[in-house]
């Protein structure tokens, strides 16, 4: 489903200079299939994902997802591909505080075009348990409450490749598995592809395929793997 | 969900900024419509003060734009009289005749009465003729023959043929800080006022005065709405106008209001109308009795002489006519050599006013004006210009208010830069979140337009009371503010089609306005459009 061929991303340096982050030859992801990338912080794993969603452009290489090459898509077509294809749960959920969890779910499912389906957003937030907390903003929720609309929120534009940043980083270690749990589980009930990027062994320990970015990534290896 | 709602929201989330930006707005709107309701207000009165009902002033030789100050709006320090021998000069040969006459009548009636008196004290078994009837006779005589020489009858007046009718005004005296006119019954029934000339004096309360009633004599008055307001005056209530100036000793004559005029948004609103045969019967309104000779008359420039000897025979000698011995505050009328008016209002017939112009000009001590020329010198050397200065200000209130929604949305940007990453990141295009930032404007912009709108109109409806009394122009909640023609809105000299058009302002720039404070949103828009979606996400 998704192959990434040669890919390479550098950042300029205030002095100019160009600063390598990512080098990855290759890196493929089948149907439906659950990953995760280990690594710590620093060494690119949150370039990579922001590659592979469209968010940032990569300077080299290909992004192929269902045979079509990513890297080739126009300003636009990246949009339309973000909001088609791609789940993204953020590290820090940046749910956005003007709205309530019904609302913000139903902002994953804004930009894709005749997609406008409220009791779906309604399902997913009972998927996740929050089907009597829909009306409250974020303010008015603990943080696993927020991760949990956050994970809702990713799956409400039906995509086939859920991204995941550092999904319990923020949450406390209560709740860390409940979480982990729960994309797991839905991704499995919603034939949907995940990507999944933690430093933590415990949570790698429990997917079939761990990579580690720093075998993938020759730019972490270069730097001995502290990147 | 909307982009409508994504954009509310935000304002929503941002509540206390996103208030002081509306209000801020608001505010300027308020501004914008109470000026430019000004600005309609001055220009309606302007137009409808335009309309007169007649074309000329005939007054003193001398300045013009005092005499038509004094005359149209009863402002600025009283104009020098002219005789009352111009008045009946503008007078058909009938209506010449008839005042002559009447006036000669009364005078010799006068008399009578007064030689009634040595009946009382004579004998009339003598077999003499009471004194009263010979006095009578002899005076009657003595005045025809006086008045014959001194205004010729059977004549039209020399400036009658140009003339459709003559009004004549006296002015001098206040009634508290109101001017009172002193003129004839057929002012309310001859003038009309309105932008297009097509209303007619009506009255709130009672009657117009008369030349003489049973119950008043020659003392009655009618009120300009402001006066009666102001002064708590009614129909019935008596008034003592006071000498020469506001705090001028009160006349002994006191005279009876018979009528409150309906408001007109006229200067007359603020004027006290008294009978002009009442004005003159007051202590001062005397002329002295002329003992000139034929040489002086003529050196002064006597309608008769001083006018080149068009029509009129001059005076073929300087008899000192009979004077009747009158006590102050006297009922009986002041003979027509002792009075002098301020003005005559005329209105010329269609092909007339220039030659009338130049004809009562040519004498020494007249001279024939038109007020509207006066007053639109007047409004376009000091109102025009405060017209652009409200204008200007109106633009700049439109900068500001554009400015103050550009700089809350722009603060906010920076904190909002993850937001905007984030909705990026849900795959929200440079053009939606601009687009947002857009919608987020126009709701502020739009909202603190009708709040500034609904916030200007209730003061303008709270001040309407006043604005009509002091403009005759009417202006309720839901009024716009008074049409401009687009001509003059866009400065166009162009004087046909749409420029002809009258609209009111607010229709063009509230609209600009907000689509001002639209556009202020754009440099915001913009910046939400370049926002670096991994580096906003990352920081």
């Amino acid at each position: 489903m998704l192959l990434l061929e040669g890919i390479r991303k550098s950042y300029r340096e205030p002095n100019g200079a160009r600063l390598p982050v990512l080098d990855v030859p290759r890196f493929a992801i089948g149907e439906c299939e659950q990953v995760v990338l280990l690594g710590r912080s620093g060494c690119g794993k949150t370039t990579l994902l922001h590659v592979i969603a469209g968010i940032t452009r990569a300077d080299a290489g290909k992004i192929k997802f269902d045979g079509r090459d990513v890297a080739r898509f126009s300003e636009a077509g990246l949009d339309r591909y973000r909001a088609a294809k791609i789940g993204y749960v953020f590290q820090t959920f940046n749910l956005l505080p003007a709205f309530n969890a019904l609302e913000n779910v139903l902002l994953g499912m804004t930009f894709v075009r005749g997609l406008k389906d409220p009791e779906r957003a309604r399902r997913l937030l009972d998927r996740v348990g929050l089907a009597h907390r829909w009306h409250h903003k974020p303010s008015a929720m603990s943080v696993g409450e927020q991760q949990r609309v956050a994970v809702a929120r990713a799956l409400a534009n039906r995509p086939r490749l859920l991204l995941a940043d550092e999904p319990t980083a923020n949450v406390d270690p209560a709740n860390q598995q409940n979480i982990i749990d729960l994309i797991r589980a839905t991704c499995d009930e919603d034939r949907i592809a995940l990507l999944m990027v933690t430093h933590s062994n415990e949570v790698a320990e429990q997917f079939s395929r761990r990579e580690r970015l720093d075998e993938i990534n020759q730019i972490a290896q270069a730097h001995g793997g502290a990147a | 969900m909307s982009l409508w709602r994504i954009a509310l929201r935000s304002i929503q989330h941002r509540l206390f900024p996103s208030l002081l930006t509306m209000i801020s707005m608001a505010l300027g709107v308020t501004l914008v419509v109470v000026v430019l309701s000004v600005h309609g207000v001055m220009q309606e009165s302007f137009t409808s003060n335009a309309s007169l009902g007649y074309n000329m002033i005939v007054g003193a030789k001398g300045g013009k734009l005092q005499l038509t100050l004094n005359t149209v709006y009863y402002l600025s320090s009283p104009v020098e009289n002219i005789p009352y021998e111009y008045y009946l000069e503008f007078l058909t040969a009938d209506q010449r005749d008839r005042e002559i006459t009447t006036a000669v009548r009364v005078e010799a009636e006068a008399i009578r009465q007064a030689m009634a008196g040595f009946d009382l004290l004579g004998s009339p078994a003598v077999g003499l003729a009471p004194a009263s009837l010979l006095g009578g006779m002899i005076a009657e005589q003595a005045l025809e023959r006086g008045a014959a020489r001194h205004l010729d009858r059977g004549r039209p007046g020399k400036f009658a043929i140009y003339t459709e009718f003559a009004l004549p005004v006296c002015l001098g005296d206040y009634l508290g800080n109101f001017r009172v006119v002193g003129t004839v019954p057929e002012l309310f029934e001859r003038l009309r006022y309105g932008e297009d000339s097509e209303k007619k004096y009506a009255f709130k309360a009672g009657r117009n005065f008369q030349r003489h009633s049973e119950d008043h004599g020659y003392f009655e008055a009618v009120l300009g709405s402001t006066v009666a307001r102001e002064l708590k005056l009614k129909v019935g209530d008596p008034i003592a106008p006071a000498h020469g100036s506001v705090d001028g000793h009160k006349h002994a004559q006191q005279f009876t209001v018979v009528g409150i005029l309906a408001p007109t948004g006229t200067p007359n609103d603020r004027a006290a109308f008294i009978n002009m045969e009442g004005f003159y019967l007051m202590e001062e309104h005397a002329e002295p009795v002329p003992t000139k000779t034929e040489s002086e008359k003529s050196a002064d420039g006597d309608p008769a002489t001083a006018d080149g000897g068009a029509s009129v025979e001059p005076p073929v000698a300087a008899e000192q006519p009979f004077v009747l011995p009158r006590a102050e505050s006297s009922s009986i009328p002041l003979p027509l050599e002792q009075r002098k008016v301020t003005s005559l209002l005329v209105l010329s017939k269609q092909r007339g006013a220039l030659s009338l112009q130049y004809l009562v000009g040519k004498g020494k001590d007249a001279q024939a004006i038109f007020p509207l020329q006066e007053i639109l010198s007047l409004f376009t050397f000091i109102v025009t210009p405060l017209q652009r200065a409200l204008l200007f200000l109106t633009a700049m209130i439109c900068v500001v208010s554009g400015t103050s929604i550009l700089v809350s949305i722009y603060n906010s940007m920076s904190e909002r830069k993850r937001e905007i990453a984030v909705i990026r990141a849900l795959g929200a295009g440079r053009s939606t979140v601009m687009t947002i930032i857009l919608l987020e404007s126009i709701i502020l912009a739009i909202g603190g337009g009708l709040i500034g709108w609904t916030l200007g109109h209730s003061l303008n409806a709270a001040a309407s009371g006043q604005i009509e009394e002091y403009t005759g122009v009417s202006l309720g909640f839901f009024d716009l503010a008074p049409g401009l023609k687009m001509g003059d809105l866009f400065e166009m000299a162009s004087t046909s089609g749409v420029w002809e058009w009258k609209i009111s302002p607010e229709v063009v720039v509230l609209p600009a306005l907000i689509l001002l404070a639209i556009g202020s949103g754009f440099l915001p828009a913009l910046s939400a459009y370049r926002t670096d979606v991994s580096r906003s996400l990352g920081s």
